[in-house]
């Protein structure tokens, strides 16, 4: 694969690209002479087939879940089927203004208030509030909503939220944006949070806990009822991270595992491509304690007829985070993949996600990796370490990412969670066949042989992509974002 | 191999103190910390004349892999920050203990609950 050049390189003073099939010109008349341009815009001037061949030639540099397997899984993007985009993208949902009135919305809210219920199913919780755009977004909403539950009753001692050594870097974040302080807790030897530890931490200033269950670590918390009690003891709430839902979908319920809020990135689960900073749902759900603070506007039935509930009907909410109800055509997305896969497809998603990650992870240890936590299953993610073969051959865990793009594939997470060094995250997702995680673990298997016989090969690849190993200190520490080459004649 | 400068004194989360005979202690990360690190790309240092907490978070350690927080060993007040590393981070990673120094400060408390060489080197040991 060759780079290619940014468009303005291919644009020549007064190339066109008329279309062959011409669009009526707009009406410009009523504008006042100000808003009109004097001459034209500095826009790249290419022929319609250089247009297509450069953008063409941008896609097949794109390697992407449609070319590729992807192990990143859900964390970033598993395969989100073609029909929840083309449902979603309905002309009836497109032309939808948002300020139109509500009776001329009454589809499109149906659809928002079925999936505030199916998503109650999904985490058995009490209530919904679709509005943050965000996985982001979404803890702030769970963790603000903990908040108002204290200070409504007066509680204003508890400042402290506890947050696991395997968290997502997001969670304390979250906490210090929601104005607590952040107290940190290790996690054993088995990959559960020590709770030995936690009980230590717990006590009247504990306003809660933010939770990944499965952990970022692959593995389930065993003892989450145990942990629950133990937070619920000392007068603290939980927040349910639902990064990882994917490995728990239909099959267990965080508000039975205790937690009292929940956030769920509709993005990762639910079937909306993302994995370029957006856009994205964060929406939360609230047992019937927090229910009350959801954010607002919510979707609400009463007489046959949908509406939205906004801080008028629902007074103790934190109040909006976003114009509208969120992202919509995120939102829609979720709802078509919910009802096409129904309560027993939502099932076999997890069962197949969880059957996949366990299936790679015991090929992966019968051919000699070293396993993270070599006695625990895999939930629908499980951890390589490749601390042994660095400290043998020198190859790291960054070379065998680069080496498995010139062997057809994307890269895991490397070097997350950052407990375990030299790590591979290998999340395969629900929908890879058999032969591809085969072909993956002949991959792996023939970088570490190739380690060994000669490891200054595998620190050259990548070569078959169009650049090779970046600088990243340079892309960090002065990014070039913008075209800085020949200015176009017009804009002189 | 990993460097552990006998004449040090290390904590558990991989950082080094050396007394300077003037009453302040350096700081810094270790050589095991920098490699686990990889390349630093920014180093957030707390200000001269700050007030220090023991464990309290102080400094800022960026690599191309993570963000990770560096710990005040104990209480005390700053008294001298390397500023080269503003411009010049990498300095961490090719001289951990000389010119990558993170910042100087002046212990209100005696120093308690710090690894010699030896002890460290153990540590280093166990994690493998």
């Amino acid at each position: 694969m060759l780079p290619e050049p940014v468009i303005f390189e291919h644009s020549r003073p007064g190339r066109r690209a008329p279309s062959h099939a011409p669009a009526a010109m707009a009406d410009l008349a009523g504008l006042p002479a100000a808003a009109l341009r004097r001459s034209p815009p500095p826009l790249p001037e290419v022929s319609e087939l250089q247009v297509v061949r450069h953008y063409t030639r941008l896609s097949q540099l794109n390697f992407s879940i449609d070319t590729h397997f992807y192990p990143l899984g859900s964390c970033t993007m598993k395969y989100n089927p073609r029909a929840a985009n083309r449902l979603a993208m309905l002309p009836g949902f497109l032309g939808r203004h948002p300020l139109g009135p509500e009776e001329h919305g009454q589809g499109f809210l149906a659809c928002l208030y079925e999936l505030q219920e199916m998503l109650k199913g999904v985490t058995g919780m009490t209530g919904v509030s679709l509005t943050p755009m965000a996985g982001a977004q979404g803890e702030y909403a769970g963790v603000a909503m903990i908040r108002a539950w204290h200070e409504a009753r007066g509680d204003t001692a508890r400042r402290v939220i506890i947050v696991p050594d395997a968290a997502h870097g997001t969670n304390p974040a979250t906490a210090t944006m929601c104005g607590y302080e952040v107290r940190e807790i290790p996690t054993d030897a088995r990959g559960d949070v020590d709770l030995e530890a936690l009980r230590a931490a717990v006590g009247p200033d504990t306003a809660g806990i933010m939770l990944t269950n499965p952990s970022t670590l692959g593995v389930f918390e065993r003892r989450i009822g145990e942990l629950a009690a133990i937070v619920h003891g000392a007068g603290g709430l939980l927040y349910y991270d639902g990064a990882n839902l994917n490995a728990i979908l239909g099959r267990a319920l965080p508000a039975t595992m205790g937690f009292d809020v929940v956030h769920i990135n509709l993005h990762k689960t639910f079937s909306t491509p993302h994995g370029g900073g957006g856009p994205g749902a964060g929406v939360v759900a609230a047992n019937a304690r927090l229910e009350p603070h959801l954010p607002v506007p919510i979707v609400g039935l009463r007489d046959g007829r949908y509406a939205w509930l906004t801080r008028q009907e629902r007074p103790a909410s934190i109040g909006r985070l976003s114009a509208f109800m969120g992202n919509a055509g995120i939102l829609l997305r979720a709802y078509v993949y919910m009802r096409m896969l129904g309560a027993e497809g939502m099932r076999r998603v997890s069962g197949h996600a969880t059957l996949n990650a366990n299936y790679l992870m015991v090929r992966l240890r019968g051919a000699g990796f070293d396993l993270a936590f070599p006695q625990r299953r895999a939930s629908h993610e499980f951890i390589v370490t490749l601390k042994g073969i660095a400290r043998e051959t020198g190859v790291t865990a960054m070379d065998f990412a680069k080496a498995l793009l010139d062997r057809g594939f994307h890269a895991p997470t490397t070097y997350f969670p950052l407990l375990v060094p030299e790590c591979l995250l290998i999340e395969p997702t629900e929908t890879e066949s058999r032969e591809e995680l085969d072909r993956f673990i002949d991959a792996l298997v023939d970088i570490r042989d190739l380690a060994r016989r000669n490891a200054a090969e595998v620190k050259e690849a990548p070569r078959t992509m169009p650049v090779r190993r970046l600088d990243d200190v340079r892309a960090a520490r002065e990014p070039d974002l913008t075209w800085q080459g020949r200015p176009h004649p017009a804009a002189r | 191999m990993t460097a552990v400068p006998a004449e040090l004194k290390y904590t558990r989360d991989h950082e080094w103190l050396r007394e300077e005979g003037d009453g302040t202690v350096t700081v810094g990360i270790t050589d095991h910390a920098q490699r686990q690190l990889g390349e630093l790309v920014f180093v957030e240092l707390p200000e001269a004349g700050s007030t220090l907490a023991a464990g309290q978070g102080c400094a800022v350690v960026e690599s191309v892999k993570a963000a990770s927080d560096v710990y005040a060993p104990l209480a005390g007040t700053v008294t001298a920050v390397n500023a080269a590393l503003e411009q010049a981070p990498g300095l961490v990673n090719t001289s951990p203990y000389g010119e990558g120094w993170l910042f100087r400060f002046r212990p209100a408390t005696p120093a308690a609950g710090l690894l010699d060489g030896a002890a460290y080197q153990q540590l280093l040991d166990a994690e493998g």
